[in-house]
């Protein structure tokens, strides 16, 4: 049962990756990439590590997919189609895609895996000690060092939002036409 | 009523079995809380409502559903039809999707994910992206318009659903449904947790009724401004499947609040000594919706009290009262339970 599961979402992924990079349309490429988010989500509930399933739809599928589709929708108009790269580029392209998949097929049957017979299912709270443990194997430095990124992330898109100095309630800059 | 995975693992046909059950709870409450709607509606505005199909109407919603399934499904030349047809889809599914960790009674349960609440959060962000795709794909501007609105919407109003959901996490200390249940035997959270845990119910309630897109907060769809909103250009079957997941969406909502802010199938404490559901735990159900659709009640109440916000209004709202309050609320809550300050019965 599960290794159907495993084969269908297997299909899914691929067929996809392949749609998202292939599609002329760029809104139709963002939603294969969303089916490709959303199938290793469901890898990640087949092996029953649930937690990382529902970052995965909630960051990806849910935060930066809207995102994306946010942009594209603002810039793109329906009819607009993307351009088909030169031929000497898709083989560029193509040679680097090869390359990269016999490094990881390489890496992947070189190694020996090995069959975990029993295993606990990682539960919430496992995770949200681990990352606040200060002991040995603690996430604590990782977490507050990603905590000060977001927060300078978060500073300067508000800088970015606010623009230029008002006067009078109206950007200067329309102050300054009104003198002339 | 014996439904608890534990039981069913692995076996097809019974797998088959529970999602043929759950698409029929899906489409009878949905269909079910559009009549509803409707005599809301009515007895608020001192009408009657739909009386004509069935006694007091009660078969209308069924009647129409049948109109609609035998209507045309027209569609523009100019759409994007893969997506354009994608869209009612996602948001039918996600809203489907989210049905099944619900706990209807102690084992009539499809689904007990050990992320329970985490699970409808990730669940309840995706239903946007069918909304998005939909006012795209249609080619239309009124589409367009509606659907960015509610994008604007659902991204700030989520943030408030989940962050007062979490406020109660710190009471249950997990986040499967069922434990929170378990944790209810002492007294509904919403008694445990008392001033901070009723200050989440309410913002919890106000962004709850913003992520449907109902009114008041239903820029989204507003008739005056933008005809339909986002579903202008569909008709039939997919525009059924728009307007049966905002009925789900808010059955959801509601039934979120009641398992977690109400004991879900709990029965009221003074009924415990009668012991009714120890001889008849099918009861719980009862309970269950009884709680739900009061909550249900009150989201359509707020609809025909409030006025529409506007735009800037809606986003003021959420990220300059509602997120502080609820940030604020959070360690009000993590002081509360620090110190034992529960409320146990």
């Amino acid at each position: 049962m599960e290794r159907y599961i495993f084969y269908i979402l297997a299909v899914i992924l691929i067929v996809s990756a392949i749609a998202s990079v292939s599609s002329k349309k760029m809104l139709r490429s963002v939603i294969y990439l969303l089916f490709t988010l959303c199938g290793i989500a469901g890898i990640y509930f087949l092996i029953d590590y649930n937690f990382l399933a529902a970052i995965q739809l909630t960051v990806y599928a849910g935060g930066i997919i809207v995102l994306i589709i946010f942009s594209v929708v603002l810039i793109h108009h329906i009819e607009m189609e993307l351009e088909v790269a030169k031929l000497s580029k898709k083989i560029i392209v193509g040679l680097a895609c090869a390359i990269g998949l016999g490094v990881f097929l390489t890496t992947i049957y070189s190694h020996q895996f090995n069959v975990v017979e029993n295993y606990n299912s990682v539960t919430t709270e496992q995770i949200g000690l681990k990352l606040l443990s200060y002991d040995e194997g603690g996430f604590i430095l990782p977490f507050e060092v990603i905590s000060v990124l977001l927060l300078a992330a978060m500073i300067g898109a508000i800088v970015i939002a606010k623009g230029k100095k008002m006067e009078d309630g109206r950007p200067k800059s329309e102050v300054l036409n009104e003198d002339k | 009523m014996i439904l608890s995975i534990n039981i069913v693992e692995n076996n097809m046909l019974n797998m088959l079995l529970i999602a043929a059950i759950y698409l029929g709870i899906f489409s009878v409450a949905g269909l079910f809380l559009v009549l509803l709607e409707r005599k809301v509606a009515a007895w608020f505005q001192l009408r009657l409502g739909p009386n004509r199909v069935g006694p007091w109407g009660l078969l209308q919603t069924m009647a129409d559903a049948l109109k609609l399934v035998s209507k045309e499904l027209t569609g523009t030349v100019k759409a994007d039809k893969f997506l354009y047809n994608l869209a009612p889809y996602f948001v039918i599914i996600s809203s489907l999707m989210a049905l099944a960790v619900f706990p209807f009674t102690q084992e009539f349960q499809a689904f007990d994910i050990n992320i329970g609440i985490f699970f409808l959060i990730a669940i309840s962000s995706i239903g946007v992206i069918g909304i998005l795709l939909g006012g795209w794909a249609s080619n239309n501007k009124f589409a367009l318009i509606g659907a960015m609105r509610s994008g604007v919407q659902t991204i700030s109003y989520e943030l408030s659903v989940g962050l007062s959901l979490v406020t109660m996490v710190l009471l249950t200390g997990t986040l499967q449904l069922s434990e929170i249940i378990e944790v209810q035997k002492n007294g509904w959270l919403i008694v445990q947790g008392h001033i901070p845990a009723i200050i989440a119910f309410m913002i919890y309630m106000i962004a709850g009724t913003a992520e449907t897109n109902r009114a008041p907060f239903d820029m989204v769809e507003a008739e005056s401004e933008l005809g339909a909103g986002f579903h202008t250009e569909y008709s039939g079957m997919k525009f059924a499947y728009f307007f049966l997941a905002e009925f789900i969406n808010m059955f959801i909502i509601a039934a979120i609040a009641a398992t977690v802010f109400f004991g879900g199938w709990l029965e009221p404490a003074w009924l415990t000594p009668l012991g009714i559901a120890e001889v008849f735990p099918a009861i719980g159900v009862f309970w269950f919706l009884g709680k739900t659709f009061a909550l249900v009640f009150l989201m359509m109440w707020f609809r025909w009290t409030f006025p529409r916000l506007r735009v800037d209004q809606l986003l003021t709202l959420e990220w300059k009262y509602l997120l502080p309050l609820n940030l604020l609320n959070i360690v009000l809550m993590a002081l509360i339970v620090w110190l034992g300050l529960t409320i146990q019965i």
